[in-house]
């Protein structure tokens, strides 16, 4: 591992100061990701500036009825919080269905949304990858693609976003508050993601520098009815091979509205618009729900050895839509 | 730009610190690389080889340790992180009057074969039945608001961040589903 430089800065400003001053330092909060990554050589930074003792680990219910949740809240606690686990069942589930017990302890909300592709080809050195080291080319392309993106992918990166919280996030229409050199900014979730394109190094719309300070989700009384399904390879403690996260509010068996994001399938939390257009409107019955994932999946170009997600995409859109439906019969 | 974790840190280094942090109830101070890691503070610096270093890459959970009395995976923790924090390894887990009931229950299950993993399994299953206790629901509870209760589904799904190549899994279930609700 490069040797670095360590600071533990006061405030967000001094945060926020220290990156910008330096164009190798990173920040570090949970440290579920970027040590690893450092121990494995695909991150050297020279300065590591710790946020985690920064005032942001509250969550706090504001006056309109979001939820606003700091960025160094930990995973288990906020999957814990009596009105995520009331409200916001989706998210709670996500969250649940992330990493291991240790894991959840320590890594951090904002550290959970700019987590790295778990790319096999990303994590090793050794390997062409477009997104470490630009212009290298995709190794993945052509190689063992199996856990990789079907939908919005690029010849230059086939790499999916790993999180499960941020497709729940996705889900809920949730906004992520930015702190950087000057300001502050707020970013919808969905907003905060690039797709790979010609630049896979740039993974999100935020400048460099910049820190999550917060994620505001708002209030959404059909969230009750949520639901969030995973599947991997493992029963536990294994990323997704797929996931749904499903939002459904029925006014007498008719879809009055509806939030639909799908994880491991793109190189960010895929929020479903065109399946969810097909269903507002109409009747609830799972037939609808899988035309509506057909629709959405009209778009998904499968790698060489990853066909078999779309219909398991479609599979676990009939099952998550169908579960907050007979819930509310 | 320096490289390899070999030369000694020396005070003043930008790149090592000072860290004061209790482990096991005594306060201990260290000058490390901020590189180190909490699992190699505790084993290289500190002489308490409970917590084992398996993948080293936060999969295997063999190094758990509890941090702040939750349970952590100390292989992914910079020590340079923990000033002023407080650190239990299973070394700490025993009383004056001897092994913690939880001990107790995986010597009387015979809870593991080689033993190596065992270390992070106890601090592992002591961090379950404290999070039991406070009513975190898991990813196999049907309720999320509802009452926790160890099932054996339970306790395997709130384990699963520790392996053990000799598959002791059901004595370790059997261990930990005894010891719920004791100290």
């Amino acid at each position: 591992m490069r040797a670095f430089r360590y600071r533990r800065p006061a405030d967000v400003d001094e945060a926020v100061a220290l990156l910008d001053a330096d164009p190798e330092a990173a920040y570090l909060a949970g440290g579920t990701n970027l040590v690893d990554l450092m121990k494995l050589g695909v991150q050297r930074p020279d300065l590591l500036v710790d946020v985690t003792r920064l005032p942001l680990d509250t969550v706090e219910t504001l006056p309109d009825g979001s939820l606003r949740v700091g960025a160094t809240v930990r995973n288990s606690d906020l999957a814990a919080h009596p009105v995520v686990r009331r409200n916001y069942p989706v998210l709670a589930r996500a969250l649940l269905a992330a990493a291991s017990g240790q894991v959840r302890n320590m890594a951090t909300t904002g550290g959970n949304l700019l987590q790295r592709t778990r790319c096999v080809y990303f994590q090793d050195t050794g390997k062409a990858c477009n997104k470490r080291e630009p212009g290298t080319g995709c190794a993945a392309r052509h190689g063992q693609n199996r856990d990789l993106a079907i939908l919005g992918w690029s010849e230059q990166c086939v790499a999916t976003h790993p999180s499960d919280l941020a497709v729940a996030l996705a889900a809920l229409d949730a906004v992520v508050e930015v702190a950087e050199v000057g300001g502050t900014r707020e970013v919808p979730l969905v907003e905060l993601y690039r797709s790979p394109g010609e630049h896979p190094e740039q993974e999100t719309t935020l400048p460099r520098g910049a820190l999550v300070t917060a994620v505001r989700i708002p209030p959404l009384p059909a969230a009750g009815r949520s639901a969030y399904l995973k599947v991997r390879d493992r029963a536990s403690f294994a990323f997704a091979v797929g996931a749904v996260a499903a939002v459904l509010d029925l006014d007498a068996g008719v879809v009055r509205d509806v939030r639909l994001a799908y994880g491991a399938v793109a190189h960010r939390p895929w929020r479903a618009l065109r399946a969810e257009a097909e269903l507002r409107g109409r009747p609830f019955t799972p037939e609808l729900a899988g035309r509506a994932a057909d629709v959405e999946l009209e778009a998904a170009v499968p790698l060489a050895h990853n066909a078999f997600k779309v219909p398991l995409v479609r599979a676990i859109t009939v099952r998550a839509l169908t579960e907050p439906a007979e819930a509310a019969a | 730009m320096r490289n390899g974790s070999g030369s000694a840190p020396t005070v003043g280094d930008e790149y090592s610190s000072r860290v004061a942090v209790t482990v096991n109830g005594t306060r201990r101070e260290l000058t490390l690389d901020n590189r180190t890691t909490l699992l190699d503070a505790l084993r290289e610096h500190l002489g308490l080889i409970g917590a084992k270093k398996g993948c080293d890459h936060g999969q295997c959970g063999s190094c758990t340790v509890l941090l702040e009395g939750r349970r952590v995976k100390s292989c992914l923790i910079l020590a340079v992180t923990l000033d002023a924090c407080d650190v239990t390894t299973v070394e700490g887990l025993a009383g004056p009057d001897g092994l913690s009931p939880l001990q107790e229950a995986f010597v009387a299950h015979d809870a593991f074969q080689c033993g190596y993993c065992t270390p992070g399994q106890i601090c592992s299953a002591r961090g379950v039945l404290d999070e039991a206790a406070r009513g975190w629901p898991s990813a196999v509870t049907d309720d999320l608001t509802g009452p926790v209760r160890l099932t054996d589904a339970e306790i395997r799904e709130r384990m699963s961040g520790n392996l053990c190549r000799c598959a002791a899994y059901p004595h370790i279930v059997a261990a930990v589903r005894e010891t719920a609700g004791t100290p």
